[in-house]
């Protein structure tokens, strides 16, 4: 057993175990029309990555305004989004207070887990990182595998994904 | 003279969580150097050897210096600079 660092009294260590089983790998909280919103963009770019975020208000961890990108590199093993687009959309989140709280591509060949390449260029220690893979059913429908990270100082900690109905602000 | 330099969240740990500093220079070289005096460690995360690296991208008002001279780029008093690192992968 992996003794913690600094040790809690032992029934606030049993209560938060009991009650946050999955703490360490958190939680992505999307809503169904984003989820769509990301599978149809995968599926309709296959055999190419597509890529994408979805921003949200700055340190609310919720991802509301969907903005699919155009993968520079329109490659079926690499993503990157276009330079001068990238600035705007930066731009853009600034000026709305919003960060990317959802980044996302698709693998169009391999499993939705994060590359060599994808852990090294992750630069966004405060998003999810979304990987859906289209290697099943390409451009069809079916399902597809849709699954997220954390990755922060190169360390890969896969969270649960939750499907809300809708947006909860309005 | 003072260029406001934009910092991305990843590299706020070397401005003390500053989202914008204030910088000097002639060229976007200098400009470097003079962040780097101010706050160590950052250069190395910007350049690789003498050049800019190849998924930070900076931006002089709001133009990839990549087509604007690179690191010998021009920069002067009252420009924007913005460090951005590339969303990209594999």
């Amino acid at each position: 057993m992996v003794r913690p660092r600094v040790s809690l009294p032992a029934d606030e260590q049993l209560r938060s175990s009991y009650l946050c089983p999955r703490r360490l790998g958190g939680v992505l909280s999307i809503d169904r029309a984003t989820y769509d919103a990301i599978v149809a963009h995968a599926r309709r770019d296959h055999p190419d990555e597509a890529c994408g975020i979805v921003a949200g208000p700055e340190g609310s961890d919720r991802p509301e305004r969907f903005v699919p990108m155009v993968n520079a590199a329109g490659s079926p093993t690499f993503y990157e989004f276009d330079s001068t687009e990238l600035l705007e959309l930066y731009k853009e989140m600034w000026d709305r207070d919003e960060e990317p709280v959802v980044i996302y591509h698709s693998h169009t060949a391999t499993e939705a887990y994060p590359s060599r390449t994808d852990i090294g260029l992750a630069n966004e220690p405060a998003a999810h990182y979304v990987l859906v893979s289209t290697r099943e059913h390409g451009n069809s429908d079916g399902p597809v595998e849709f699954r997220s990270y954390r990755i922060v100082d190169g360390r890969v900690t896969e969270e649960e994904v939750r499907i809300v109905s809708s947006a909860t602000s309005s | 003279m003072a260029i406001e330099v934009r910092i991305p969240t990843i590299l706020r740990s070397y401005t003390g969580g500053e989202k914008a500093v204030d910088a000097s220079g002639d060229t976007l070289a200098e400009l470097v150097e003079d962040l780097e005096s101010n706050h160590p460690g950052i250069k190395e995360r910007l350049l690789e050897g003498e050049e800019l690296r190849r998924f930070v991208n900076v931006y002089v008002n709001d133009e990839d210096v990549r087509f604007a001279g690179g690191l010998e780029a021009p920069v002067s008093d009252g420009d924007q600079v913005v460090i951005l690192p590339a969303v990209a992968g594999g």
